[in-house]
């Protein structure tokens, strides 16, 4: 069962093959995604007709768009681009407040806002979706009939896809910051604070930089999960869809494999971004505590 | 020096953020959806209070049939999902050693980076009828022509267990980690075969992260719109597909908050039993997953 202990041939042998086969179960999508976003067809269908960067580099005159080209795709990449800095920015400015009002305060009800910080997490995406809609389509509306105002950007559009996304990452952010300053040693800004520091200069020179990698981190895991909205999104957006949305609607239509090339650019896009935080930390731990997406 | 009138600004500064975000987004939008789902329009624009649209759920069969097949379903994929993870935390943590066990934990982890809605593309080029695996089974003489592998319950339940994986190898990988090996090389010594030693010593040890794996799986399955929808096709009924039907088609807002409601309601419902069986809290579980 465990290193130490002997086992049986056929057990480590059983031990291979699961890992194996579940390794090919993990990766078979991927792969297949990724081989069809070369395949010389209009389809991405066996069988296989040969490689083509077509569907990377092609315009009108090939008769087949390529990722490059198209304009709707790469418009939808920006429009992520967009959201996702908005939910970054604000969730780490939120995370961080909210990291030193967990771990420097004690105040009445405390305890209560720690459980409700942790409750967008258990709320499916496809609800906060929808709650978030409702109430501001209705304050909007109100504003509408009753002020004169028109607040259009609460109605559905990108304001409203930020907000929603931002209302259960800044719980990610929040859990990721005050994980690291609660490992924080304050005596160190104690013994500043003696030699005449100013609390602006501690904060910039000490605590700062030791929350660093816990704030880029979750910059990043920000960044990637709004990146990768799917729920949430399709219940707020408007008229103009990210890509994940977009991406959607064309894979209903019957795919093309511009779709697999740009399912190709985001594999490489995150594995390139995984790569860079895993080499900045410890075994896994930007995987392990930014790992979930609920949403 | 840190007056107390300091502090207490202090404080309110850091609260405001904090309370705005909460409330503003989490607290206030579902109450008004609780609101909006207690109401029925007796003309137009004319409301008022009254428990129509959880009649309509209860008397339509349709809606009951969806909501208890997406529970089960759930439950069969978070079920799937801990008996398919589980050798793997254990190869991860027990059997593995130093890199190779760092690196196979990575490498299972690395997919999930990856959009959902790619990961699903993947699923429709694999399983559609002009697919890849259809075409090598009749090649390989398995099935006389290309089958069509989606739109069955079986490719839906693969699809949810296969975004669901993650979230079942972290926790159960961190709470497998502190298992000392030397109580289970004690427990063989005195005599224990293998199926006692996972019973009595592997599966109390790591209850919390199996709680904390299920929770967050079943959760997660239970509000998915993209996997069951590309995946499953119109056989796929699935509840939140009724919650963007009557929200978005149909703009019957009031039917589409009461059936948001009875979703969360399953799911706190499912993560309260969870909690209440394996004896855990609510804060614990969330920071260990």
């Amino acid at each position: 069962m465990i290193a130490s202990l002997h086992r049986s041939a056929w057990l480590r042998a059983a031990t291979v093959l699961y890992v194996a086969a579940f390794l090919i179960f993990l990766f078979l999508p991927l792969v297949t995604v990724a081989v069809f976003a070369f395949n010389n067809a209009p389809y991405p269908a066996p069988p296989w007709r040969g490689f083509t960067f077509d569907w990377f580099v092609g315009n009108e005159s090939s008769g087949r768009v390529g990722l490059f080209h198209d304009a709707e795709l790469l418009g939808s990449i920006w429009t992520s681009v967009v959201v996702a800095s908005w939910v970054t920015a604000l969730s780490l400015a939120v995370g961080t407040a909210n990291a030193f009002l967990m771990e420097r305060f004690r105040f009445p009800g405390r305890q209560a806002l720690s459980i409700l910080m942790l409750t967008p997490l258990v709320i499916p995406g496809v609800i906060l979706g929808i709650s978030i809609l409702s109430l501001m389509s209705r304050i909007a509306e109100f504003a509408d009939a009753e002020l004169g105002l028109d607040l259009d950007f609460l109605r559905p559009g990108l304001p409203l896809v930020v907000l929603g996304q931002f209302s259960y990452i800044a719980t990610i952010a929040t859990l990721m910051i005050s994980a690291r300053l609660k490992r924080f040693d304050r005596t160190l800004e104690e013994a500043a604070l003696n030699l005449g520091a100013s609390h602006a200069a501690v904060l910039r020179t000490i605590t700062f930089p030791y929350l660093a990698p816990a704030l880029i981190g979750s910059a990043a895991i920000s960044f990637l999960m709004s990146f990768e909205n799917f729920n949430t999104t399709l219940m707020l957006v408007g008229a103009d869809p990210p890509l994940t949305v977009m991406m959607y609607g064309r894979m209903r239509e019957g795919a093309s494999p511009v779709l697999n090339a740009v399912s190709l650019f985001l594999m490489l896009a995150s594995a390139a971004l995984v790569m860079t935080l895993m080499s900045r930390g410890s075994r896994g731990a930007p995987a392990r505590t930014g790992a979930r997406s609920p949403n | 020096m840190h007056g107390v009138w300091q502090r207490r600004l202090m404080l309110t500064l850091l609260l405001a953020p904090a309370l705005l975000w909460l409330f503003a987004l989490i607290v206030l939008p579902h109450v008004d959806l609780a609101l909006l789902s207690f109401r029925e329009r007796t003309a137009p624009r004319e409301y008022q209070a009254g428990l129509a649209q959880y009649r309509t759920f209860f008397t339509e069969p349709l809606y009951w049939h969806v909501f208890v097949r997406t529970a089960i379903m759930s439950m069969l994929a978070t079920a799937l999902t801990l008996v398919i993870a589980f050798p793997i935390a254990w190869v991860i943590t027990k059997v593995a050693r130093g890199r190779a066990s760092s690196l196979l934990f990575v490498v299972c982890l690395i997919p999930f980076w990856v959009s959902e809605t790619v990961r699903a593309l993947g699923w429709l080029i694999l399983l559609r009828e002009s697919g890849v695996l259809p075409v090598l089974l009749a090649k390989f003489g398995l099935t006389a022509v290309p089958v069509e592998l989606l739109y069955h319950d079986t490719t839906i339940l693969t699809g949810l267990v296969y975004t669901s994986l993650l979230f079942m190898v972290v926790p159960l990988v961190s709470s497998l980690e502190s298992l000392d090996d030397s109580l289970i090389e004690a427990a063989y010594d005195l005599g224990a075969n293998g199926l006692s030693i996972l019973r009595r010593i592997v599966i109390p040890h790591a209850a919390p992260g199996i709680t904390a794996g299920c929770i967050v799986v079943f959760m997660l399955t239970l509000g998915n719109y993209l996997t069951p929808n590309l995946l499953g096709g119109k056989n796929s009924q699935w509840f939140t597909e009724l919650i963007y039907t009557q929200f978005i088609v149909r703009f019957n807002w009031e039917q589409g908050a009461a059936f948001g409601f009875l979703l969360l309601a399953l799911s706190t419902a499912i993560v309260a039993l969870g909690l209440r069986l394996s004896g855990q809290r609510f804060v614990d579980v969330m920071r260990r997953s």
